[in-house]
């Protein structure tokens, strides 16, 4: 917490529709186990703060939990998805790990730097864009994959993945998956099974 | 070939319905008070019988999990139901498809498991990349609670049972059973010294059993068709389906549900295209998550796909993750991306581990580069072999296999590419730059 960012910042609190969900998600865990909750509410918070996490944030989700601050900044700092600095309105996050470095998630890198200009852990000046490498997505049948913000874009090639930041930067909502229009994880050329739906 | 009449998945790809409607055409919810009647003993004999083991990578026996628990509740520490769904081994990306399209499977199976192991709630813990997945999961759960499938009395069973969904915020050691436990008690998750097991101290201190989405989705069909159904699909110990994701260097990558026991170069051929420029053309196959170590093309040519025989060769089923490297890869290179993951990941907790995954990450960037001697290699070997077995939780295995594997394997592929860095070898065989694979 030792970023000038990270303790500066405007005062925090969850607004009041905010709050109600917030007391919805502490009600599924046990009476006595609201840090349960720590996890979901510090997701609450980085989106209602613009998508990172002041120090005001961890604080406030600190006090909703009656939580020590310490156990909210460590929890915030050790989980890779709360951002203790400000981003772009889109996180750019490409996948770095090997299924997808086979598919040409370099390629990826490469586009997006020339297209955005910035490095990677840079936002671009009108804060559009932050770019990150992340390690695996999780949709590695779908390689090379990215995420932003909330949604996954798959199947990715460079000049589909410029198009894409592009569009963002347009303003538009592109679809999200699978950019050669797939279904889901079935082989591109259609599925070899299922040819029938069965009883489960 | 599997028949699709013995599929479990029946929507993988999401072509139909993922809602409760379409579940129920495809079989979902048919019956499910009746096996709940047939009490909490039955249900974890029938899983038993039926040879099922765990799906998340380590391949323990579910029924003989499911009845470590306790048969007596104790009012003061309730039992817990845990879902697995924090899928981050790299190559792994079937959980995602079970969730998204076949939600139904999962929730039925988590009444019908938290009813076997006599626990009234269950959380399903969902890497928090999966927002979109975590969405439909919570959809789905409010379809159940509205049709009074869940919740209480669920199913008119006259047990109560209730459904959550947790989601991380980005850890792979959160798929760890103990760090998810404690990552599901608001803190940081980093694994729990074992024993006790978590049937007798788990979450919150109360018995539990955590299990993978596959491992608890397939429970309700097993119930429905019979132990012994799932048990005549496979090989002996190694039964039943399978869903597979095969990625990398094939020509048409996809996830596939087959049976156990399908031989590695039929699994690509008739599913994924077959090996990108052909069978001739393959490297390496890493065969079930990036922590399993790799296997060189002799192996891969008549391997097959389960838990014994890939132990038998040294490597793993795991998550049952293909990862398929043609003869462009730098392998060196490819392995040494899986030590950054391994690096980034550790938690930081045991010291073999937090020093050591950083330590093999440099010094494989060397081995990529060649600029490293050949003493290096044993070195390496040296090291990876006491992390190994050297820390609370497998993260320390899994970030020294795939090297040992590599060793294994391809020590004369590093020996000439440090040679080449010394200007002893003609460097034309032997590209010093990681190689960018086309796609």
């Amino acid at each position: 917490m030792s970023g000038g960012e990270a303790n500066g910042g405007a005062a925090f609190a969850f607004t009041p529709e905010v709050m109600a969900r917030a007391k919805a998600i502490i009600a599924k865990y046990p009476p006595g186990r609201q840090a349960s909750a720590v996890l979901p509410l510090l997701d609450l918070a980085q989106r209602q703060n613009g998508g990172w996490v002041s120090r005001a944030a961890m604080d406030h989700v600190a006090e909703v939990l009656e939580m020590a601050p310490i156990k909210v900044y460590e929890v915030a700092t050790f989980y890779t998805m709360f951002n203790l600095k400000p981003v772009g309105r889109h996180l750019v996050q490409l996948c770095r790990t090997t299924p997808c470095w086979l598919r040409g998630s370099e390629e990826l890198r490469y586009a997006a730097q020339q297209e955005l200009g910035v490095g990677l852990k840079q936002t671009t000046a009108d804060g559009q864009f932050t770019l990150v490498e992340v390690e695996c997505l999780g949709a590695c049948v779908n390689a090379p994959v990215v995420q932003i913000n909330d949604h996954f874009y798959e199947d990715l090639d460079a000049e589909s993945f410029r198009e894409l930041l592009r569009a963002l930067r347009r303003g538009e909502t592109p679809a999200i998956g699978s950019k050669t229009g797939r279904q889901c994880s079935a082989p591109a050329s259609g599925p070899t099974t299922l040819k029938e739906i069965g009883r489960g | 070939m599997l028949r699709d009449s013995d599929r479990v998945f029946t929507n993988l790809y999401g072509a139909h319905d993922w809602g409760l409607a379409g579940a129920r055409q495809r079989g979902d919810w048919d019956g499910t008070k009746g096996l709940l009647e047939k009490g909490h003993d039955w249900i974890v004999e029938e899983i038993k019988a039926s040879d099922l083991r765990g799906r998340g990578g380590a391949g323990f026996p579910a029924g003989l999990k499911w009845s470590f628990m306790p048969k007596q509740i104790d009012p003061k520490r309730p039992h817990y139901l845990v879902v697995n769904a924090d899928e981050s081994e790299p190559g792994t990306c079937k959980d995602r498809d079970i969730i998204r399209n076949d939600p139904h499977k999962l929730i039925e199976g988590c009444l019908l498991a938290g009813f076997a192991m006599r626990a009234h709630v269950g959380y399903i813990y969902i890497r928090g990349e999966f927002i979109d997945e975590a969405h439909r999961l919570d959809a789905a759960i409010d379809q159940a609670y509205q049709a009074g499938l869940l919740g209480k009395n669920a199913c008119g069973s006259g047990w109560d049972f209730d459904l959550y969904v947790h989601r991380g915020a980005g850890a792979y050691i959160c798929g760890e059973e103990t760090g998810l436990l404690e990552s599901l008690e608001g803190k940081p998750g980093r694994p729990r010294l074992k024993p006790p097991f978590p049937a007798a101290v788990g979450l919150y201190g109360c018995p539990s059993t955590i299990n993978n989405v596959e491992t608890i989705a397939v429970a309700p069909t097993i119930l429905r068709r019979g132990g012994a159904w799932f048990a005549g699909l496979g090989r002996p110990k190694n039964t039943g389906t399978k869903v597979f994701c095969i990625s990398g260097h094939v020509n048409q990558p996809c996830n596939v549900e087959e049976e156990m026991g399908i031989p590695l170069r039929e699994l690509i051929e008739k599913h994924a295209g077959g090996v990108r420029g052909g069978w001739d053309n393959l490297k390496a196959i890493i065969p079930g998550g990036s922590s399993v170590p790799l296997l060189p093309k002799a192996i891969c040519d008549d391997v097959l796909m389960d838990f014994d025989s890939l132990r038998a060769v040294r490597s793993g089923l795991g998550t049952a993750a293909v990862i398929v490297m043609d003869k462009t890869t730098d392998v060196i290179a490819a392995i040494a991306r899986l030590s950054h993951f391994y690096m980034h990941e550790s938690c930081g907790q045991c010291t073999p581990c937090r020093e050591g995954t950083g330590w093999v990450y440099r010094t494989m960037q060397r081995m990529v580069k060649g600029e490293a001697s050949v003493e290096d290699i044993d070195r390496l070997n040296d090291v990876v072999g006491q992390i190994e077995g050297h820390t609370i939780c497998a993260l320390g295995d899994a970030a020294a296999w795939p090297v040992q594997g590599l060793i294994r394997h391809f020590r004369d592929e590093l020996e000439a590419r440090i040679l080449v860095a010394k200007g002893g070898l003609s460097s034309a065989r032997f590209s010093l730059t990681p190689g960018i694979a086309a796609a």
